[in-house]
């Protein structure tokens, strides 16, 4: 308890580094988590794009097949 | 399953009451009379704190959803509810590391009940990824893992009711059931705060669920369009697919 009463309140050019320093710690820790969720959302976009040209080569592998055999 | 019905307007609703405290903290409430402007650390670092002891126990609940049906989309918002929460703890943490340092002159005190106790709780949920991790079969993985949140979910609120029964603290008592000692303004200040960030956990919450949600998907898709053999193993993973 007399931790807390011996301590006086901070002049404002003092206190004012540790209230920003606090603040930036949220944003930067906000900012941090989006920047990762960015990077797996790129992946996402890139594991759907693959997907999508492996279907569309299966599907052109296919109707080439069905020409050859019309053609035969 | 979509978890991105919603996620727009819950957006703009956290980055509207997250602004909005922001102008209260720094332009509506008044200066603390004992502490004076550092105080202002107050209204992130008890809304940080209080968010994530709530969504440990809210991963606690879903890992009983879990429990009793087996479905692996209640162990999914279970892990995802516990990750959030070691985030805003650790945020936390360290905003109550800085006020600490300006009002008492130490980064840490280590007689403090409040402090020690939290930190407890963090450490405990420290070992909940490296648990999962450790159990390579995904159904004893999730099994496992929901019996853990529940067990440490319950661990909170009862770790939270003996530091409050414990005598000796430094930490100011703000927050009590007969409505506490602080004013009207820093009262609604302090509730838009903890509103905001308990948005944000919200948010958060749901877009993770919403991207892992997608790569299952997509991963469903692969599957059922190229046949198995397409689809690559995923290893060994902490994280619920």
């Amino acid at each position: 308890m007399s931790v807390l009463a011996a301590a006086p309140a901070l002049p404002l050019h003092t206190a004012g580094k540790y209230v920003a320093g606090a603040y930036i710690v949220f944003v930067a820790i906000v900012l941090i988590y989006v920047a990762i969720m960015a990077t797996r959302l790129s992946r996402t976009e890139r594991e759907l794009a693959r997907l999508r040209r492996e279907v569309d080569e299966r599907r052109r592998a296919k109707e080439g097949d069905r020409d050859l055999e019309s053609v035969a | 399953m979509t978890y991105g019905r919603g996620l727009r307007g819950l957006s703009l609703a956290t980055a509207a009451t997250i602004s909005l405290a922001l102008g209260l903290v720094f332009f509506y409430a008044p200066l603390d009379a004992d502490q004076g402007f550092v105080q202002k650390i107050f209204y992130i670092h008890v809304p940080l704190a209080i968010v994530s002891l709530c969504g440990f126990i809210l991963g606690g609940l879903l890992a009983i959803g879990y429990l009793r049906t087996g479905e692996r989309q209640w162990d999914i918002r279970s892990y995802v509810a516990i990750h959030m929460s070691l985030i805003f703890g650790i945020a936390g943490l360290i905003t109550g590391s800085i006020w600490a340092k300006a009002s008492w002159g130490h980064w840490w005190v280590w007689n403090e009940p409040t402090l020690v106790s939290f930190l407890i709780v963090l450490l405990l949920y420290a070992t909940y990824q490296p648990l999962r991790f450790a159990i390579e079969d995904p159904e004893r993985q999730s099994r496992y893992a929901s019996v853990f949140a529940v067990t440490a979910g319950a661990f909170v609120p009862l770790n939270f009711i003996a530091v409050r029964l414990a005598q000796q603290y430094v930490h100011p008592r703000i927050l009590t059931l007969s409505g506490g000692n602080l004013p009207g303004s820093m009262r609604l200040t302090f509730l838009v705060s903890l509103l905001g960030i308990a948005l944000l956990f919200v948010t958060l919450w749901k877009y993770e669920l919403a991207a892992k949600n997608t790569r299952a998907q997509i991963r469903a898709l692969r599957r059922s369009l190229l046949g198995e053999e397409s689809v690559r193993p995923l290893g060994r993973s902490a994280a619920p697919s």
